[in-house]
C-alpha cells in the first residue's frame, strides 16, 4: 500500500492540519517509507493471534455511577478565546 | 451489512405511483440516552437543563491529558437493553474513535463502537393496527446491533449574528445507538417500531424515552423499489425527534424518491433533514468528506470484557417486559388482546392497572382503567403520573359496584366526584346518599307513581312493550339513578302486565 500526494493532502485536510505543497511532497515520501515497514510486518502470519491491547494482562478499569465532577463552568471556558455566560462562542456554524 | 429481505411485498402497504406500485424500505437508527447519574467516561452529571457548561468535567471538555474511565452502570444498562431486545450479548467489545470536526465535539472524535459492539443481533415484535376489522398484525423487526457511544455538546445558533454558542453539558453523556434491519415497509410500521422500542427501554429503566428532551431521537433510512425488486438507493433523514415526525418524514421522502425515479432521475445517497414546519425533507449542505470517519480503536480504553455470569446476574433482575405482561394479562386475567395491548403500551399505565386489578375482577378493572380513567386523562390532557384518581380510589369504586352498593351508572358519577374533589369513595357514597336502592318497596312505590302519573303512556306500553323502557328511564330519574335497574325493569313489566 502507498499514498499519493492527493491522499496526503486529503488526510491533512480531514485532520484540519495546514500542509504546504512542499511539506505535502516530503510527507508523501515519508509516509510511503512508513507504509513500506508496515508491509514488511504484514508478511508475518498472525492468523489466530489475538491483537495485544495491553502489555500487562489487565481488565478495563470502571467507575461507579456517581456524580463526582462538574460545576466548574468558569474553569471549563477559562481558556476559550470568546465566551458569554459560560457558553463557548465560536464563529457561526449553521447547517 | 448485507441486506436480507425478510418481508413479502403486501399490496396494502404499497404506494401507488404514476407508473405502478412502489414499496418503501425503512431502517432506523435510534439514539437512546442511557439512564445514569454520571456520564459514560466521566463523573459529571447527566441532569437535563443545567446552567451552561455546569455538568462538564475536564474529560468532557477534552482538556489535554484527561483519560476516560467507563461508568459500569452504563455497561449494565446496555446489556439489560440487549436482553430486552432478545439480542446476542457480546462478552468482548471494543471502543473506537470516530473522527470528525465540529465545535460541539471538543475531542475531535466521538468514542463509539464500530467493529465490535456490545450487543449483536436481536428482534422486536411490533403490532400494527387496528385495521378496519379491528385486527392487529404482529410483525417481527430485526435488530442489527446496539452499541455504546458518547453524545456531543449542543450548539445554539440564534443568540448572536456571527457566533454560535456551545454548551458541553450533553458532551460525553452515554447513548445507546440501536440499529434496526431494513425490515419496515410503511410509515406506520416505523412509528410502531419506535413506540415499541421506547416502551421496552422504559420498562427496563434503561432510557427515559423522553423525545422532547432529546433522550431518544431517530435517524431514518428510506429507499423505494418496485415490490419485491432490488433495494434502491437510500437517503438518511437525521435526528428526527418525535414519533409523529418519523411518520411524516417517511411519507414525504418516499413520495419524493418515487417522483424522481418516475421522472427518469436517480436517487443520490445523501443525508437529509426533516423540517416539521413545512412537513418536508431537504438535503443537508453536502460535506463530501464528512463520511470519512477514520475509525480506529481508542488507545485510551482497553476492550470491554465480562463473562456469562455477569450477564446472567443482570438477566435475573430484569423486569417483566411488555410482551410477557400482555400475554399474562390475556392468559391469566382473561383480558382481550386489544385491552391488554392498550394497558401494556405504557409502563405507568400497566403499573396503575395492576394496582387496581390486584384481588379484583381483571376485566372490570381493565374497563375502568381504559374507558374511564384513560378517557378522562385524555380529555383533560393529563399524564397517568398526575391522575387525580389513585389506583386505591378507583379500586374502591369497583369494590362498591361488585358489592352491589352502587349501580354502574352511579359509579360513573362517583368517579367524577373523586376526580374533581378527591376523597374516600366509600365515605362519599355514605355522605352523599348514593347507595343503590335495593328495597323493593321503595322501587315499587316509584314505579306506581310514574304509571299513575302517565296513564296514556301506560296504555301505549301495554300495546307496544318496547315502550316499557321509557318507564324504566323515568323511574331511574325519580330515584336519582340509585334504583337497581334490573329490579326496576322487572317491576315495570310486572305492573304493566307485559309478558317477557
Amino acid at each position: 500500500m502507498s499514498v499519493d500526494l492527493k491522499t496526503v493532502k486529503r488526510v491533512a485536510h480531514l485532520a484540519r492540519i495546514a500542509v504546504s505543497e512542499d511539506d505535502a511532497q516530503r510527507m508523501t515520501g515519508e509516509l510511503n517509507a512508513i507504509l513500506g515497514f508496515v508491509e514488511q510486518l504484514n508478511e508475518v502470519d498472525v492468523a489466530g493471534v489475538e491483537p495485544m491491547t495491553s502489555v500487562m494482562p489487565m481488565e478495563m478499569k470502571k467507575r461507579v455511577d456517581a456524580v463526582t465532577d462538574g460545576n466548574k463552568a468558569a474553569d471549563i471556558v477559562a481558556n476559550a478565546p470568546a465566551t458569554d455566560e459560560n457558553f463557548f462562542l465560536v464563529p457561526k456554524v449553521v447547517e | 451489512m448485507t441486506l436480507i429481505d425478510t418481508r413479502t411485498p403486501d399490496a396494502k402497504r404499497l404506494i401507488p405511483g404514476a407508473t405502478g406500485d412502489w414499496e418503501v424500505i425503512i431502517g432506523l437508527e435510534v439514539h437512546a440516552q442511557v439512564t445514569s447519574e454520571a456520564k459514560l467516561f466521566s463523573g459529571a452529571s447527566t441532569a437535563f437543563g443545567a446552567e451552561p457548561n455546569a455538568n462538564v468535567s475536564l474529560v468532557d471538555a477534552a482538556m489535554p491529558g484527561m483519560l476516560p474511565v467507563i461508568n459500569e452502570e452504563c455497561v449494565k444498562q446496555a446489556i439489560r437493553t440487549g436482553l430486552g431486545l432478545k439480542a446476542q450479548i457480546n462478552h468482548k467489545s471494543v471502543f473506537d474513535r470516530k473522527n470528525y470536526f465540529y465545535p460541539d465535539l471538543p475531542q475531535g472524535y466521538q468514542i463509539s463502537q464500530f467493529k465490535q459492539p456490545i450487543v449483536g443481533e436481536g428482534k422486536i415484535t411490533i403490532s400494527v393496527g387496528p385495521d378496519r376489522k379491528g385486527e392487529f398484525e404482529d410483525i417481527e423487526v430485526g435488530i442489527e446491533r446496539l452499541h455504546l457511544e458518547q453524545d456531543a455538546g449542543k450548539s445554539i445558533h440564534d443568540q448572536h449574528p456571527t457566533m454560535s454558542y456551545v454548551d458541553l453539558n450533553r458532551s460525553g453523556v452515554a447513548l445507546m445507538e440501536i440499529v434496526s434491519k431494513p425490515d419496515m415497509r410503511s410509515a406506520d410500521e416505523a412509528k410502531a417500531y419506535v413506540t415499541k422500542l421506547r416502551t421496552i427501554v422504559r420498562y427496563l429503566g434503561t432510557c427515559d424515552g423522553n423525545m422532547d428532551e432529546g433522550s431518544m431521537r431517530a435517524d431514518v433510512n428510506v429507499s423505494v423499489r418496485r415490490p419485491g425488486g432490488e433495494f434502491g438507493t437510500r437517503c438518511e433523514i437525521k435526528n428526527v425527534n418525535s414519533i409523529r415526525f418519523v411518520g411524516q418524514a417517511i411519507e414525504y421522502e418516499a413520495r419524493r424518491q418515487i417522483a424522481i425515479i418516475e421522472d427518469g432521475g436517480t436517487i443520490d445517497q445523501e443525508t437529509r433533514l426533516f423540517d416539521p414546519n413545512k412537513g418536508e425533507t431537504r438535503a443537508m449542505r453536502s460535506k463530501e468528506e464528512a463520511h470519512d470517519y477514520r475509525y480506529f480503536p481508542d488507545p485510551d480504553l482497553l476492550p470491554l470484557e465480562f463473562d456469562q455470569a455477569y450477564v446472567d446476574e443482570l438477566a435475573k433482575y430484569l423486569p417483566e417486559l411488555p410482551d410477557d405482561k400482555k400475554a399474562r394479562l390475556v392468559n391469566s386475567l382473561g383480558l382481550s388482546v386489544y385491552d391488554a395491548s392498550i394497558l401494556v403500551s405504557e409502563k405507568a399505565v400497566a403499573d396503575y392497572f395492576e394496582k387496581v386489578a390486584a384481588g379484583r375482577d381483571g376485566k372490570l378493572a381493565a374497563n375502568w382503567v381504559i374507558n374511564d380513567l384513560l378517557g378522562a386523562l385524555n380529555k383533560a390532557g393529563k399524564d397517568i403520573e398526575n391522575a387525580p384518581v389513585t389506583p386505591d380510589q378507583l379500586g374502591a369504586v369497583i369494590d362498591l359496584i361488585k358489592e352491589g352498593t352502587i349501580s354502574g351508572k352511579i359509579a360513573k358519577d362517583l368517579f367524577e366526584i373523586v376526580w374533581n374533589e378527591g376523597g374516600n369513595p366509600r365515605e362519599l357514597v355514605e355522605s352523599r346518599g348514593m347507595k343503590q336502592v335495593t328495597d323493593t318497596g321503595a322501587i315499587e312505590k316509584a314505579v306506581d307513581d310514574v304509571i299513575a302519573a302517565n296513564p296514556d303512556k301506560a296504555e301505549q306500553a301495554r300495546a307496544k312493550p318496547t315502550m316499557a323502557g321509557w318507564f324504566v328511564g323515568q323511574v331511574m330519574k325519580t330515584t336519582g339513578g340509585k334504583a337497581n335497574p334490573q329490579a326496576v325493569n322487572d317491576l315495570v313489566k310486572a305492573k304493566l302486565g307485559i309478558e317477557e
